[in-house]
């Protein structure tokens, strides 16, 4: 019986064909199916007409053999191997048939018709393959559908994690850069603090510098008068005294230069180096901007200014224009302290700011070097007791809106604590005063 | 004429002392110096009759100006008292009012014009 093998090679060439219809592969594969059809057909005919069964049966079954190894073989039709091994049983069917009929030829006519429904049974074993591999196939089409679904979630999800991230990162970089911004601001409200007193504090030596170059035009005069004259001795007394002129010039001239110097360190973005600095030099020089700050712009303001420097100060190990600021900070405070006080008071109050520093020697138990201690004293409002945790904050400030940043002591904390490992304490008493104890370690 | 020159810029004293240098020569003008208002009134209180004119900054640590002059015209009003000047960087209201209302004399600003000065004291030897 080679009329199965025929068919099934016919019918598998039909199946391919129409399976990739609409596929990418139609126009390379459409010809040879179409050419195992029709060669099916033509060698049914062909044995049919030329050889016994027991030949064609042998050629069928090679060339459905041939067919279902060669597509096998074909990447193409990779996903159809269910469908070309199921014909593996019809091709073992008719090859056994051929052989039968071929060598025992009495065997086969006493048991032929086993023969056939073998055929026949594998014939239809193909069909039977064909319909469970398809239902398997829509199961696991199903399934795939199913993870398509699941990953399209999965990505729609992870994209909006991503996006959700990418605003969070932009929300902290915003986040940053205004920190920096209100840093640079408290910095620029401190310097407008400072600009008077740096105007008085450049005033006087620029009226030393004007005043003394004046005089020494003066006497230079009087010297070529004394010359005329003949009094040698006087001329060189002038002389003497134009040259300690020029010196005061000069003094006075870097002393202004200093000022300058310093104002454009504070208004410059931190260096953060830290250097061996004579703290009551710079506690003096804040103590006096401040103070001269508050009354360029309240002239009916006067404190009393004390200040109580330990002269044997070791040199501190700090960033002077951080620390700088902090205790221009204290001392801005202090002072609006007694004049808020002097304010409600008025009459006899007498306002008074004291700044103290002395060195603390290092414990005998070790453990710590020796630091040193500056102690801001007022005799102003104070702090009252309900708001005492809360000054250290950023924002908090019980200045009238547009005054204060809010800044001031919450910075001071990070330079003095943070930065430089040091202690800020406050002792204050509601309508008494206030103090102010900074502790830096020497080294 | 005794001038006591009060100011706790240590250089205001050389300046003075050429700016009058020919007055002094001609012994027209005797100056002394206090560096703060606690000096002052130390001096005071034994030349207080020599010194004609008190010449003082008001911005001074401890003893501000303006209290050394409410203790000046307290502590010696014996006539004639002394001639007060008030010298200040702060050429405000509120100090000037200060000032006059505590018995200056004069209120004058800094930078100083010294030529007004002179002027001031010849009306005042006169």
């Amino acid at each position: 019986m080679h009329f199965f093998p025929f068919l099934a090679a016919f019918l598998l060439a039909l199946r391919l064909n129409k399976a990739i219809k609409f596929t990418a592969l139609r126009a390379k594969w459409r010809w040879p199916l179409w050419g195992i059809a029709a060669l099916a057909i033509g060698g049914f005919i062909l044995c049919d007409d030329n050889f016994e069964d027991r030949v064609s049966c042998i050629i069928a079954a090679a060339y459905l053999l041939g067919t279902i190894e060669y597509l096998k073989r074909q990447d193409d039709f990779k996903s159809f191997s269910i469908l070309l091994t199921a014909h593996l049983p019809l091709v073992a069917a008719a090859l056994i048939n051929g052989l039968a009929e071929l060598f025992v030829k009495n065997f086969y006519n006493n048991y032929g018709s086993f023969f056939v429904s073998a055929e026949v049974a594998a014939f239809v074993w193909i069909f039977i393959r064909v319909a469970t591999s398809k239902k398997q196939q829509q199961v696991i089409k199903r399934i795939s559908e199913r993870k398509d679904e699941l990953e399209a979630m999965v990505a729609a999800r992870t994209a909006e994690l991503t996006n959700q991230r990418n605003a969070l990162e932009e929300t902290v970089k915003e986040l940053k850069a205004t920190q920096a911004q209100l840093i640079q601001q408290e910095k620029l409200a401190s310097l407008g603090e400072l600009t008077a007193g740096i105007a008085h504090e450049i005033q006087n030596p620029l009226n030393f510098v004007n005043n003394f170059s004046e005089v020494s035009m003066e006497l230079i005069d009087e010297m070529e008068a004394e010359i005329a004259k003949g009094d040698m001795e006087e001329a060189n007394a002038i002389a003497a005294d134009i040259k300690q002129n020029l010196e005061k010039i000069r003094h006075h001239g870097k002393r202004a230069d200093g000022i300058v110097k310093g104002m454009l360190q504070h208004s410059r973005a931190s260096s953060n180096v830290k250097e061996p600095t004579n703290l009551n030099t710079i506690a003096d020089e804040y103590f006096r901007l401040a103070y001269h700050g508050l009354r360029a712009k309240d002239k009916s303001f006067n404190a009393e200014l004390v200040s109580n420097f330990d002269e044997h100060l070791p040199l501190v190990n700090m960033v002077s224009q951080d620390v700088g600021r902090v205790l221009l900070n204290m001392f801005t405070n202090a002072f609006y302290a007694v004049h808020q006080k002097q304010k409600t008071i008025g009459g006899d109050f007498k306002p008074k700011v004291e700044v103290s520093t002395r060195k603390i020697p290092a414990p005998p138990s070790g453990g710590r070097g020796a630091s040193v201690e500056v102690i801001v004293r007022d005799n102003g409002t104070g702090i009252p007791d309900a708001i005492k945790d809360k000054i250290m904050q950023p924002f908090f400030t019980t200045k009238p809106a547009g005054e204060g940043t809010g800044l001031g002591l919450s910075l001071s904390y990070d330079i003095i604590v943070k930065a430089h490992k040091g202690t800020i304490n406050i002792n204050s008493k509601e309508g008494e005063g206030s103090e102010f104890i900074i502790t830096l370690p020497v080294s | 004429m005794k001038i006591l020159v009060v100011d706790d810029e240590e250089d205001v004293q050389p300046l003075f002392l050429q700016r009058f240098r020919k007055e002094i020569r001609n012994n027209e003008v005797e100056l002394d110096f206090a560096h703060s208002g606690e000096e002052a009134l130390e001096y005071l209180k034994e030349k207080h009759s020599e010194v004609v004119l008190i010449l003082s900054d008001i911005n001074m640590p401890g003893m501000s100006g303006i209290e050394l002059l409410g203790h000046i015209r307290e502590d010696f009003p014996t006539p004639p008292p002394p001639v007060v000047m008030m010298v200040t960087a702060y050429g405000d209201e509120e100090n000037y009012k200060q000032a006059m209302e505590k018995g200056a004399n004069d209120f004058l600003t800094k930078p100083l014009d010294f030529n007004l000065l002179k002027e001031k004291l010849k009306t005042i030897s006169e």
